[in-house]
């Protein structure tokens, strides 16, 4: 499970409510979403997220449960989520949809080149290294995947 | 097996991964459409349990807009034809209704919503989760969950009026911080608890959450057996606590809480009212999963009965049958005549889709569990506090302290 993208740092307690407003909720285009995704938190930020890995700081994602939170961040490109501290439903939902979610403390500058691998545990960034909380099998199988609905499809 | 409440439920010791069969599943009107768009997409057309599984309309409820219309009308026709049990708009916010003899102690609850922890009120293991692992649960009847390590939280001493339990819940909050107890669970204990009715310990159970905790428990007592035999459920047995270790353990005198207010915009930025009292409001609004149940109510009508509101005041039922209980005590009336708009019950503008939205600049006091920027509205900035201090502000349109004399 490699993967890789240029670095776009946020702080702590960035919440559900942030990444997607609750005014975009009630649509199933994937694109509205990916277009408004932080437009609280900052209106410029979607368009810096093709091939983004995020790097944050605590509790990233806390808050409401809802998966277009996951999902915008997808599909607005971001490749991976590196963050000091993941909130609990986020972190599944991520695994869920199969977008890469790593807790570890990395240093980051916006623009930096980040690689990281799931399998082997680590993330790499600024010519360091740093090794991550190991996930378990269970939910690398389910990232492996590509998620949970490829999981089912593949059982059928 | 011995341990804590959430070790015992869930059959393993923390830091474990177990598949467990979940009891009850819910999702709601907004949560229900990704999760039926994730079942199709996984290609089960079965839901596995239907008699385990509710879906609850509460979110927008009544529909705002044809497009909400629109998204409800399929999850309602899902709901029909798999035969799962639903609940119409009108009946109430999902945690509610589940605590409305649903959910019993020592059951494994999953929800399709964050707030999904109130339910460890009744000494169930009960947890939110999103869409896709709501249409996982759905297609199974099962889920994994990793067993979490457990903070005692120590109530000792009695709160009296004018404090509250929502002032324990934003003492909690603030001691713990919005990550302190990620993926951990807490287990109130203590004469706190045992002196606490049900819809205390619901509001408690509530916002474990905003802690990051993946579930918020109370011990099922005589309380708990009390207010189950009232939906019917006889001899329901006690949960007695184990000697089990506790990953942390933190203490809260009730006996000298002085009543609390989240400011603006973070949950666990917790202060005395106090200390923000003169802070001019635009809108109340009592209700929510947190604060909108018979008990809160009764409390805010002994605050404005007879009385007229100076700001605009949002009262929302949490659900049919709290609404029923306030029309029959004839709270409802008071509330109304007091100069409040009542909403029918459901979320209301707790998360800012409809009645009772926020205007750029506006402040809004709130018994909600969330003060996130803009949830109420683009612009809004929201204080969350207890009813008593909801009603003491809505009698005078600023933050006020709410005395004794507040509640009669
Ligand atoms: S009342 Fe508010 S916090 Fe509770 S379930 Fe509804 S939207 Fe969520």
């Amino acid at each position: 499970m490699y993967g890789e993208g240029r670095a776009v740092c946020l702080g702590d307690d960035i919440n559900t409510d942030l990444i997607i407003a609750g005014r975009y909720l009630r649509t199933k285009d994937r694109r509205v979403w990916a277009e408004h995704v932080f437009e609280d938190l900052d209106p410029g930020l979607a368009d810096r997220l093709g091939g983004a890995v995020i790097i944050a700081g605590r509790n990233f994602g806390c808050g409401s449960s809802r998966e277009q939170a996951v999902i915008a961040l997808r599909e607005a490109g971001v490749t991976g989520i590196v963050a000091s501290g993941i909130a609990r439903i986020f972190f599944r939902n991520a695994i869920n949809i199969g977008l890469p979610v790593m807790e570890c403390e990395v240093g980051c500058r916006d623009g930096a080149g980040v690689r990281f691998n799931l399998e082997e545990g680590w993330v790499e960034t600024g010519g360091r290294r740093h090794m991550l909380h190991p996930i378990s099998p269970r939910m690398l199988d389910i990232l492996k995947a590509g998620g949970l609905v490829e999981v089912w499809r593949q059982r059928k | 097996m011995r341990g804590t409440l959430a070790e015992r439920i869930l059959g393993a010791p923390a830091g474990e991964y177990v598949d467990r069969r979940v009891d009850r599943a819910f999702c709601h009107d907004g949560t229900g459409v990704l999760t039926l768009e994730a079942l199709r997409s996984m290609g089960v057309d079965v839901v596995a349990c239907p008699d385990r599984t509710y879906i609850i309309f509460d979110h927008i409820s009544p529909a705002n807009n044809s497009t909400t219309s629109g998204l409800q009308h399929e999850v309602r026709e899902f709901a029909a034809a798999q035969g799962v049990h639903f609940s119409e708009i009108g009946g109430g916010i999902c945690h509610q209704v589940m605590s409305e003899g649903i959910v019993l102690p020592g059951e494994v609850v999953v929800g399709a919503d964050s707030h999904s922890c109130t339910m460890g009120a009744f000494g169930a293991f009960a947890t939110g989760v999103g869409a896709t692992d709501m249409a996982g649960v759905l297609a199974s009847g099962s889920t994994w969950f990793r067993v979490p390590s457990t903070i005692a939280v120590v109530l000792t001493g009695r709160a009296a009026p004018p404090v509250e339990p929502k002032d324990v819940a934003l003492a909690c909050v603030g001691r713990l911080g919005a990550d302190g107890a990620t993926y951990q669970a807490l287990e109130f204990t203590g004469e706190g608890v045992s002196g606490m009715s049900m819809d205390g310990r619901l509001t408690l159970c509530n916002m474990a959450v905003e802690t990051g905790a993946k579930a918020g428990l109370c011990y099922a007592d005589e309380t708990t057996c009390r207010y189950l035999a009232g939906f019917g459920h006889q001899g329901i047995e006690a949960q007695v606590p184990d000697d089990c270790s506790y990953a942390d353990e933190i203490g809260i005198d009730l006996s000298d809480l002085p009543p609390l207010v989240a400011v603006p915009h973070d949950v666990d930025s917790v202060c005395e009212v106090e200390r923000v009292a003169g802070t001019p409001i635009d809108q109340v609004f009592v209700g929510t999963c947190t604060n909108g149940r018979y008990e809160d109510l009764m409390r805010f009508a002994s605050i404005v009965r007879g009385r007229k509101v100076a700001v605009r005041t949002v009262v929302v039922p949490a659900s049919r049958g709290v609404l029923m209980q306030a029309l029959g005590a004839g709270i409802y009336a008071e509330i109304v005549e007091a100069g409040c708009v009542v909403c029918p019950p459901g979320c209301g503008p707790c998360l800012g889709a409809h009645m009772g939205v926020l205007g750029e600049g506006e402040v809004c006091l709130s018994t909600a569990n969330r003060n996130f920027r803009n949830r109420m509205g683009v612009g809004g900035a929201i204080y969350l506090s207890s009813v008593a201090t909801a009603g003491a502000s809505a009698l005078t349109g600023e933050i006020t302290v709410p005395e004794d004399e507040h509640v009669r």
